[in-house]
């Protein structure tokens, strides 16, 4: 920072982060109450929008970039996290936050999502999680429990047991890993600003009811509760996962290691390189 | 070779053994050899489809002049072991002017080698190496080849004691005295087959595979980040690039699939740092939709794909030039995009830089189709020419007041604000969008969108290099990418008996230059389109973009034989010209 424009500091207040775009959401979409808390935190962190991008697939949940102030990229269907992998990656000094639903995230993204946890690369992933495909009008996602039957696509409930973000976290190797509610503004507020001020790939499953298909999740407040502690202890973090009723919040690990850094070497000049090809006698 | 003289210029020869018998070894090392002697030359590889082992062939071309095609026919096949040998029946070529030498002791003579008229020698390569502790036949073979086609003892010696350099000393001897006993086994010989004259280097030579320089020509254009996912044949540029972009500050990512490869490149890109990825028809295939994404959130990105034998898993280590449909037509949605074709091995170099170029200018997607007939071959060639082909996108990066990112402007290119813009904030969608980037599903918002990226690509200026026309005449051969190897020669064999040919081929495919195309082939009487692909997807192409003359005809084949030298010239034989002295 050298010019005098840039020494001013800018202080942003949570508005400041909102995009005039109106969102495309269902009036009570849970994903107004995640929007509110993000731009919360990002004020809260005091990050200018300039060096944020918020990266996302397609999905309700998908479409909140462009609500936004800051740099997004909407990409397609499933691929938000190597979208933010190699922004993240080739720009360092970036806030990098990938978002999404559940089917975005676990299902036709699922690969990603494992890799990600494994490879950790310094950025935070928000996944909007309403056990539903709120997009393409309501069938069942990986999340969604067993005996739902209110699909078309699959009338008489899916027939297989429910993903468990956490636990797949958990296995794969994500450093951080916390679930919050998009009703409970303020732990949400803190656990995301938790999550991007972390050193490494954080993850937050995102409780975030569609009260259009799945108008039963506003029962969800009522069940929700705080209980996680956050742990360093792998098998700690397990044994807290086998209690859990999908509904704790709070964080559930936290254990720092190096964020993934490419390969890095000596510089050389392109010259060089290219002499290594000439013919040696 | 002409058999009346004992040197020639141009000298074809294989080495053929089982897995482990090292005649890819052999082979690279005669090739590295013969260039530090100053010869030019191609190494060619051909195996079976196992991992390790197997039968293997190491087929070489050298020369006193440049060389980018292996010849129809064989002056020497050295054979360490007959192992699986016949499988090779079709490409190795052999007749009555040829010389074997095959050891005795390692299996019967194969029919096609016995029926070829070949002149038959003997070797006992494998009793040979009793003589000399550590000493291994192929080491020996080398010697004796070497020996035999006249390169300097000096140089081959070097070449393997570089070859081996971290082995030890002790290897090193073995081998030094494993090129002696073959040295003196020449002396056994009936015949002698040299190399003649020695071209002067004013430059020094090169020695590449297409794939490394597929990888120098995207670091040369700019490229400083990858993300890649292994596929034969293109893993050797991936691998390149891991060595090289950590040099030159830039990075590598292996991802967890294609889908995440190219999704990353589209990130980085996104981010201003120029993104390439490498992979070939199945990888390829699974990219096709962010390609997509690209074109729409007009994002740059290369991609080079280094075909096979396709569809589905087709032949993974062979040729073809079967993924010009899906490189030029595979998309949803109108979405055009740039595909470029190299069409030698230093090319690779040029026309990869300059694909970096024209998708960072354009922004947009730029597809290079190499093929692994020249990725995997190595060769002895002049260095590739410098041009000054950079990846420079137009940026905004001021007065960023009401800031559009896909301006509808003159030339359909936007000015790009990259994170870290204060003012430029925007979220590059896939969706169909307004000039803010604001989604809009507006008929004219679409309109409006859909010509400025047709503008952008029809108003550019390409220049020349968007073809090599070579020649003139009214009989014409028109091809792209590696076929142009053996359509060279082909072309150069014909006007050495007095045939007046035009030779074009073309390297930026899409969009293609119709208007210059059609103008090329005003004059022409007959046309000979040339292809590696079985549904003559080329051919199916250019009758789609332009009007081809009548007498038009095909030679159109897939792989995994490649087609050659021999081949074109039948064909040309084959249209009845006449002979325009
Ligand atoms: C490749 C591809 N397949 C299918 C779709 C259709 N599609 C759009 S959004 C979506 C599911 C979104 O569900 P989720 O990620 O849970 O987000 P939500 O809408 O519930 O927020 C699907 C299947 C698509 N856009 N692209
Ligand atoms: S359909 Fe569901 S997820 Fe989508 S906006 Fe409406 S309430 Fe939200």
């Amino acid at each position: 920072m050298n010019s005098a424009v840039e020494q001013q500091i800018r202080i942003l207040g949570h508005k400041d982060f909102k995009s005039d775009y109106k969102p495309v959401w269902c009036a009570g979409c849970g994903d107004f109450g995640v929007l509110n808390a993000l731009t919360k935190a990002m004020a809260a962190l005091e990050l200018e929008p300039e060096n944020v991008a918020m990266i996302a697939g397609i999905g309700c949940s998908s479409r909140i970039p462009a609500y936004t102030t800051v740099y997004g990229f909407h990409g397609v269907h499933g691929r938000a996290l190597p979208l933010a992998a190699g922004l993240a990656v080739s720009r360092p000094e970036l806030t990098v936050i990938a978002t999404g639903g559940d089917g975005d995230g676990f299902s036709i993204g699922g690969n990603h999502f494992l890799h990600a946890c494994r490879r950790n690369v310094n950025m935070t992933y928000l996944v909007m999680d309403n056990s539903v495909y709120g997009m393409t009008k309501g069938q069942a996602s990986p999340t969604t429990e067993r005996d739902w039957t209110g699909s078309r696509l699959s009338p008489q409930g899916t027939h297989q047991p429910p993903l468990q973000p956490l636990e797949l976290a958990l296995a794969a190797r994500a450093p951080f890993i916390a679930r919050a509610f998009s009703n409970s503004p303020n732990e949400l507020a803190r656990i995301m600003t938790e999550a991007i001020e972390f050193d490494g790939f954080a993850f937050v499953q995102i409780l975030s009811p569609c009260i259009t298909f799945r108008p039963e999740q506003l029962g969800w407040k009522k069940r929700v509760h705080e209980g996680f502690e956050a742990t360093n202890d792998r098998a700690a973090a397990f044994a807290a996962l086998a209690e859990d009723d999908g509904f704790t919040t709070g964080v559930l690990y936290r254990a720092p290691r190096p964020h993934f850094q490419p390969d890095q070497r000596e510089p050389v000049d392109i010259e060089t390189i290219e002499k290594r090809f000439e013919v040696r006698s | 070779m002409n058999k009346t003289s004992d040197t020639t210029k141009d000298l074809s020869l294989a080495l053929v053994g089982s897995g482990g018998a090292g005649v890819m070894t052999a082979g690279q090392t005669l090739l590295d050899a013969a260039a530090a002697s100053g010869y030019y030359g191609l190494m060619t590889r051909a195996t079976g489809p196992q991992i390790r082992g197997g039968e293997a062939a190491a087929i070489l071309r050298l020369s006193g002049e440049p060389v980018e095609c292996q010849d129809d026919r064989l002056d020497l096949l050295v054979a360490l072991d007959w192992n699986k040998a016949e499988r090779f029946a079709d490409e190795l070529i052999l007749d009555a002017e040829s010389l074997v030498i095959a050891d005795p002791g390692q299996g019967e003579v194969p029919a096609w080698v016995g029926e070829s008229g070949a002149r038959l020698v003997e070797v006992p390569f494998d009793a040979l190496t009793k003589e000399v502790r550590g000493a291994r036949a192929n080491t020996i073979a080398v010697g004796l080849v070497g020996q035999l086609i006249g390169l300097k003892g000096t140089d081959v010696e070097a070449t393997v004691g570089r070859i081996l350099e971290n082995k030890g000393a002790k290897l090193i001897e073995a081998a030094l005295a494993g090129l002696k006993l073959g040295r003196t086994a020449v002396d056994d010989l009936p015949q002698r087959q040299g190399l003649a004259g020695q071209p002067d280097q004013a430059e020094p030579r090169w020695l590449i595979t297409g794939n490394d320089a597929a990888g120098l020509g995207a670091v040369r254009g700019g490229v400083r980040f990858c993300a890649a996912y292994p596929i034969t044949p293109s893993t050797e540029i991936q691998e390149w690039l891991a060595a090289h972009l950590p040099e030159l500050g830039g990075k590598l990512i292996q991802a967890e699939d294609e889908l995440a490869s190219i999704n990353m490149c589209l990130g980085a890109s996104f981010g201003g740092t120029p993104a390439m990825t490498a992979t070939s028809g199945p990888g390829f295939s699974l990219m096709v939709e962010a390609l997509g994404l690209a074109t729409q959130a007009e994002i740059p990105v290369v991609v080079v794909d280094v075909m096979r034998g396709g569809p589905s898993t087709g032949i993974p280590t062979r040729s073809e030039q079967s993924d010009l449909d899906i490189a030029v037509h595979g998309a949803h949605g109108d979405a055009p995009r740039l595909v470029l074709a190299p069409n030698s091995i230093g090319d690779c170099v040029t026309t990869t830089q300059w694909a970096v170029h024209l998708a960072e200018a354009l922004q947009c997607p730029a597809v290079v189709l190499s093929d692994q007939r020249l990725g995997q071959a190595r060769a002895a060639i002049d260095p590739p020419p410098q041009c000054d082909w950079q990846a420079n996108r137009k940026l905004a990066t001021d007065e960023l007041e009401d800031y559009r990112r896909f301006a509808d402007t003159d030339d359909g290119v936007s000015p790009m604000a990259l994170p870290g813009t204060a003012g430029g904030e925007y979220t590059a969608t896939g969706l169909s969008h307004m000039e803010s980037a604001r989604p809009s599903a507006s008929g004219m918002d679409h309109q409006r969108q859909l010509d400025k990226r047709r503008r952008k690509l029809e108003q550019f200026h390409f220049g020349d290099d968007w073809a090599d026309i070579d020649g003139d005449g009214e009989l014409v051969v028109l091809t792209w990418g590696s076929t142009t190897l053996p359509a060279r020669e082909a072309v150069a064999r014909m006007r050495s008996r007095g045939h007046a040919i035009r030779l074009i081929s073309i390297r930026l495919l899409s969009p293609l230059n119709t208007e210059v195309l059609t103008e090329a082939l005003a004059s022409c009487r007959q046309l000979l389109i040339v292809e590696q692909s079985h549904g003559g997807q080329f051919h199916r192409y250019l009758r789609s973009r332009i009007e081809l003359p009548d007498d038009t005809h095909l030679l159109a084949r897939p792989g995994p034989l490649n087609i050659g030298p021999g081949d074109i010239v039948t064909a040309i034989e084959n249209l009845d010209l006449e002979k325009v002295a």
